[in-house]
């Protein structure tokens, strides 16, 4: 079970890592989904399965989607410029 | 005027009144000062140049403070209590009356509920509070004359009907939604409650608004709708927990029932507290998108 | 103090300390808004998983007293449950009000980078 603990550990940083690093923004924000979704299982882990159901409807849902339709909105989604057409 | 000590001299320079002691300037304490010949600025000629040296400074500071905050927090750490320890000064007696006694004075059977909804409901109802500020905050920033239009569809499908989200949201919508509010009625019996459920439930909006479009959910749900949920249910959370409080936090004169797994209807005021804390979450997560998602109008 | 024993026995808490200081360091050097604000939420939940490490006890239970037993040894710390419970929704709100603000300073200045932000506005306010 501790290598399990371990493997989560270490995809964490990795997905925060490229989350900082990732050049193109909604690449960033899905991999910010991922490490929403990785943390919904850490928290399984420690026994606590309130926080697991809310970090999975807040970090993988609402968030990501407060994001993406920001991003919309900001014109930074591929293929919804507006003056575009 | 020279020998003013320093605790004077500071006093006149907090008052306003510069006392300049250099040599050549004549102008006294009382003196009205006399008008500068205007300098001539350097930044005026080249104003992005300050700027410019401000950003390297702050990139140079700013690599600093994480620097050393990373050594602060990392030698911190490693004199903290270890993980796992049951004798970790965090497990005192205040976690062990609540496992221990929170089901006979709360009723709830979900420990974490009956602590966040019945010894620290008024901390509760504090962020219930920040979530409705944070939705008229948001309200007030995106409001305006351009953005008052809805799309037909959603921000993400707004060119045609998408197959994929109509297929697959018929099918989750219903799983969603019957989840939440499981989720909801049962925070007091199992893990759970207003929280977890409200969000939920706020993506299940988000997912119904962007199936059917944003002009038939406005019409079921629109900003005045949400806000009177919230407000209706904060007003009902504050009279509860008011009485509660009131009666001298113990509901005086009134045996709490004690929940038992399987039956709703028991332990007291927790479920309709955590009725409302979903009602207010799920209003807020569906208000900020909505409000997210107006069509400037150009 | 600083052997592999101890990284492995605290390991959530050290994980949290780097996710934090990458959150940090995203926060105050990367010149995208967006970043900062996912930064911001790296941070969170960073503070997250901290507290509720330091809540758990080797071989406790989630807190919901079903068999009867109420001994507090049989369960974890519920305390920090309900303190991250209540932060993870309030961080939602304030993601939601500074994606907000960062609309609107698109608007105004048609780019995401603060810097060059602060060069239009100071350009703006001169000429």
């Amino acid at each position: 079970m501790i290598y399990f603990e371990f493997l989560l550990l270490i995809f964490l940083i990795f997905c925060a890592v490229g989350t900082v690093f990732t050049r193109n923004l909604l690449s960033s924000i899905i991999v910010f989904m991922a490490f929403s979704a990785i943390m919904s299982v850490i928290w399984l882990l420690l026994e606590s399965p309130d926080l697991a159901i809310t970090e999975a409807a807040v970090g993988a849902g609402v968030d990501t989607i407060l994001f993406l339709v920001t991003l919309k909105r900001i014109h930074a989604l591929k293929g919804t410029e507006k003056d575009e057409k | 005027m020279k020998n003013k000590s320093l605790l004077h001299r500071f006093v006149d320079w907090v008052n306003g009144d510069v006392a300049d002691d250099r040599p050549g300037n004549i102008r006294t304490v009382g003196s009205l000062p006399e008008a500068k010949p205007p300098k001539e600025k350097p930044e005026h000629t080249d104003p992005l140049r300050h700027l410019n040296r401000q950003i390297a400074a702050y990139r140079v500071s700013a690599v600093l403070v994480c620097v050393s905050l990373m050594l602060a927090l990392t030698y911190t750490v490693l004199c903290l209590p270890t993980y796992n320890d049951p004798s970790a000064p965090t497990n005192n007696e205040v976690s062990q009356r609540y496992v221990e006694q929170g089901m006979e004075e709360t009723g709830a059977v979900n420990t974490v509920a009956g602590m966040i909804l019945d010894y620290r409901a008024f901390d509760t109802f504090g962020e219930s509070t920040v979530l409705f500020t944070a939705t008229a905050a948001v309200l007030f920033i995106t409001l305006s004359k351009h953005t008052k239009e809805w799309t037909e569809r959603g921000p993400f499908a707004d060119s045609s009907k998408d197959p994929i989200l109509q297929v697959v949201g018929k099918i989750l919508l219903p799983m969603i939604f019957v989840y939440g509010i499981y989720v909801v009625l049962n925070g007091h019996l199992s893990p759970g409650g207003g929280f977890s459920g409200g969000a939920v439930l706020g993506g299940g909006l988000i997912l119904a608004s962007s199936m059917f479009g944003q002009k038939k959910m406005v019409r079921v749900l629109s900003a005045n709708v949400t806000t009177g949920l919230s407000v209706a249910c904060l007003l009902a959370y504050a009279a509860m927990k008011g009485y509660s409080f009131f009666t001298g936090a113990n509901h005086v004169g009134w045996e709490i029932p004690k929940g038992t797994p399987g039956d709703i209807l028991s332990s007291g005021f927790i479920l309709p507290l955590n009725i409302c804390v979903g009602i207010i979450v799920a209003c807020t997560m569906f208000s900020f998108y909505s409000l997210f998602s107006q069509v400037e109008e150009e | 103090m600083l052997d592999l024993q101890t990284l492995i026995d605290m390991r959530y808490q050290v994980v949290a300390v780097i996710l934090f200081c990458i959150g940090f360091a995203t926060l105050f050097l990367h010149p995208n808004l967006i970043k900062k604000v996912i930064g911001l939420n790296l941070m969170d939940s960073a503070v997250f998983l901290m507290l509720a490490a330091v809540g758990y006890i080797d071989g406790g239970k989630a807190p919901i007293i079903v068999d009867g037993i109420t001994d507090a040894s049989y369960y974890i710390n519920p305390v920090p449950g309900g303190l991250v419970l209540t932060g993870i929704v309030v961080a939602v709100s304030t993601t939601a009000l500074f994606l907000a603000l960062i609309q609107r300073l698109y608007y105004m200045y048609h780019t995401l980078n603060l810097d060059e932000i602060l060069l239009l506005a100071k350009r703006s306010e001169h000429y």
